[in-house]
C-alpha cells in the first residue's frame, strides 16, 4: 500500500536537520524569554516613575516596597489566601458539577432544556456584586456564600458549554449509533461526553480564574479574612504596598489554578479538539 | 492487492438466494418551512443478492434519502420495502447492514483500532451479541483496508483516504451481508478514489457482501457497479436501470477500453434526461 508507507520519501540529511532542531530550539526560548523580558521592563518602568516623579507610597507603591512586603509578610498573606483558595476550589468543584449534572438533564429532557435555559441566562445577567449581598442575606457569614458565589460564577460558562459539546455531535456519527442500535446511554457516554471535553476545558480553564474572583467578590461583603478582605482592609488603611502584595498573592494563586486545569487538559484530550470530518 | 485474484471465481452464483432488497413503491415526503417535498415517489427495485448497485444521480434526486430508507434511518410515507427478506428495522437489529458516510464519521477521541471496534461495543446485550457474527477480526480487517500498522493512530493523524478506509473496516465488522455507502469517496482527491475504488471491488469480491453504492460520478458508477440505477429529481424517481455488462475482475485499465466508453457515454445521456 502506498499510503502504508507515508514515512517514505525522507531523506537523510543531518546538517538540515540540526539546523531545523536549533531553528526550533531558538523559537522557543524566544517565546519563553520575551514576555519575562517584558515583565521585567515594566517592573522597571514602574519603579523609576515612582521614584523620578516622586510619587507618594499611599498613591502607588514603588515595586521594592511591595516585593518587601511579600517576604515580610508572607505567613500573613498565606494565612488569608487559604480560606480564599478553599472558597474558590469548593465553589469550582461545586458549580461545574452542577453545571455538567444539568447539562445531562438538558440534553436528555428537551422539555426542561426549553423551560429552565431561558432562566438559566437570566440569572447570568444579575452582576455577581449584586448576587452577593443577596447569598450572604440568605447564607450567611461563613464561607457558604463565598463558595456559593464562587460556584455561580463558575455555573454558567460551563452549562453553556457543556450543552454545546453534548448537542454538537457530528449528525453522521449519530446516523451511525443508530444504525448500530445504540441505546441512549450507549450515545451519551460513547459519543456525548467525549465529544464536550474539549468544550468542557474550555469553561473549565475560564472557571478556574473567575472561581478566584468570585470567592474574593464574597469576601468583600462582611468577612475578616481571605484575600478580599485583606484588599478591603489595606485600601482603607491607605496600605497600598499591603494592597498590591495581597493582589500578587491572589492573582498568582488564580494563574497556578489556571495551569492546574490545563495540564489536567492536556493529559485527557490527546486528540486533536478540531473535529475530524 | 493479489489476494482478490483467487478469490473472484469462488463466488457463489448469486442468483439462487432471494433479493438482498424489495422496494415497492416507496415514497418519502418531508415538509420543511419552504414547502412539501416528495424527495422520493414510488420507488420500485430489486437488488440481488450479492450485487453491487450504484445509485446515480443529480443532487436533490433522493439517492442518500433511499439508502437511509434501507437503512433504517428514515421511514417512508408510503410503500413497503423488505431488506434481507424483512422489515429494515430487523436487519438494522441484527447488524445485517454496514453504513458507511461521505463524511468517515470517525470518533477523534478513539484510535484507528477503537474505531473499528465500535459496533462490537454498542446496541446493548442484544445487538453486542449480534455484532459478533462478522468473520474478521479488526486486526483482520485493518490488514484487508491496507491499514495495517495504524492500529494506534488517532483520526487526525490520517490522509482523508485512510479515514474512509477505517470507516470501511468499521463498517465490515459485524459481517453485515448488505453494506450500504453514501458517496464515500466524494471528498477524496481523485488519484487516492480511483485507488479506493479497485480496492473496493477487492473487498467486496471478499467478503461477497451486497453492496448499494450512492455516487455522482458517471465513471465511479459504471466501473464499480454490475447495475446502476439513474435516479432523476423532484420528485426523485427511477429513471433507469442501467445493466453493466464489463467483465470481472475489473481494473482501471478497463475505463479505457471502448465498451466502458460507451457504458459510460450512455449513463450520460440517461442523465442529462433527469
Amino acid at each position: 500500500m502506498a499510503e502504508t508507507a507515508a514515512t517514505a520519501g525522507f531523506v537523510v540529511d543531518i546538517a538540515a536537520e540540526a539546523a531545523y532542531q536549533a531553528e526550533k530550539r531558538r523559537l522557543a526560548w524566544r517565546k519563553r524569554i520575551l514576555p519575562l523580558v517584558a515583565v521585567i521592563g515594566l517592573l522597571l518602568l514602574w519603579w523609576l516613575s515612582v521614584e523620578l516623579f516622586d510619587i507618594k507610597p499611599f498613591i502607588a507603591p514603588s515595586p521594592v516596597s511591595v516585593i518587601k512586603i511579600l517576604v515580610a509578610k508572607f505567613g500573613m498573606l498565606m494565612s488569608n489566601l487559604l480560606p480564599t483558595a478553599i472558597e474558590a476550589v469548593c465553589g469550582f468543584l461545586l458549580g461545574n458539577l452542577a453545571a455538567a449534572a444539568i447539562a445531562t438533564a438538558f440534553v436528555h429532557k428537551r422539555t426542561v432544556e426549553e423551560a429552565f435555559f431561558p432562566i438559566a441566562v437570566m440569572i447570568n445577567t444579575i452582576p455577581v456584586v449584586a448576587k452577593a449581598p443577596i447569598l450572604v442575606l440568605l447564607l450567611g457569614n461563613g464561607m457558604e456564600p463565598k463558595i456559593a458565589i464562587a460556584a455561580l460564577i463558575c455555573f454558567f460558562p460551563t452549562l453553556v458549554n457543556m450543552v454545546r459539546g453534548l448537542q454538537d455531535v457530528n449528525p453522521q456519527a449519530m446516523e451511525l449509533m443508530r444504525v448500530l442500535s445504540a441505546t441512549p446511554r450507549e450515545i451519551f457516554f460513547k459519543l456525548r461526553v467525549p465529544n464536550s471535553l474539549p468544550y468542557m476545558f474550555s469553561a473549565l480553564k475560564i472557571a478556574a480564574s473567575t472561581s478566584v474572583i468570585g470567592a474574593i467578590v464574597g469576601e468583600w461583603i462582611g468577612s475578616t479574612k481571605g484575600i478580599g478582605a485583606l484588599i478591603i482592609q489595606a485600601t482603607y488603611a491607605f496600605d497600598t504596598p499591603l494592597l498590591y502584595a495581597t493582589i500578587v498573592v491572589g492573582s498568582t494563586f488564580s494563574a497556578l489554578f489556571f495551569l492546574v486545569v490545563s495540564a489536567i487538559e492536556r493529559r485527557v484530550i490527546r486528540w486533536s479538539p478540531d473535529r475530524v470530518r | 492487492m493479489s489476494l482478490a485474484e483467487d478469490l473472484h471465481h469462488t463466488r457463489p452464483a448469486a442468483q439462487s438466494a432471494p433479493p438482498a432488497v424489495v422496494c415497492d413503491g416507496v415514497a418519502v415526503r418531508f415538509t420543511t418551512d419552504r414547502g412539501t417535498v416528495n424527495a422520493l415517489d414510488n420507488i420500485c427495485l430489486s437488488v440481488p443478492d450479492g450485487s453491487f448497485l450504484a445509485l446515480l444521480g443529480p443532487s436533490g434526486c433522493g439517492k442518500s434519502t433511499l439508502l437511509r430508507v434501507v437503512a433504517d434511518l428514515v421511514a417512508p410515507s408510503a410503500g413497503t420495502i423488505s431488506v434481507l427478506g424483512g422489515a429494515p428495522e430487523a436487519a438494522r437489529s441484527n447488524r445485517d447492514i454496514g453504513f458507511v458516510f461521505q463524511d468517515s464519521a470517525l470518533l477523534a477521541w478513539r484510535s484507528v483500532i477503537e474505531n473499528v471496534r465500535l459496533p462490537l461495543e454498542v446496541g446493548g446485550a442484544n445487538g453486542r451479541a449480534k455484532g459478533r457474527g462478522g468473520n474478521r477480526s479488526p486486526e483482520q480487517l485493518l490488514a484487508l483496508v491496507g491499514l495495517s500498522g495504524w492500529e494506534n493512530a488517532y483520526p487526525h493523524e490520517l490522509s482523508g483516504g485512510m479515514r474512509q478506509r477505517v470507516a470501511i473496516a468499521r463498517a465490515l465488522v459485524n459481517g453485515p451481508k448488505l453494506l450500504m455507502m453514501d458517496e464515500p469517496f466524494g471528498a477524496l482527491d481523485e488519484i487516492t478514489r480511483d485507488r479506493l475504488n479497485e480496492e473496493l471491488l477487492d473487498i467486496w469480491a471478499n467478503t461477497g457482501t451486497t453492496i448499494l453504492f450512492v455516487t455522482h460520478s458517471i465513471y465511479e458508477a459504471a466501473f464499480l457497479a454490475q447495475q446502476v440505477l439513474v435516479l432523476a429529481a423532484r420528485p426523485g424517481r427511477v429513471r433507469e436501470l442501467v445493466p453493466i455488462d464489463l467483465p470481472t475482475p475489473r481494473r482501471l485499465e478497463l475505463r479505457e477500453t471502448p465498451e466502458f466508453v460507451r457504458i459510460a457515454g450512455y449513463l450520460r445521456r440517461v442523465l442529462e434526461t433527469c
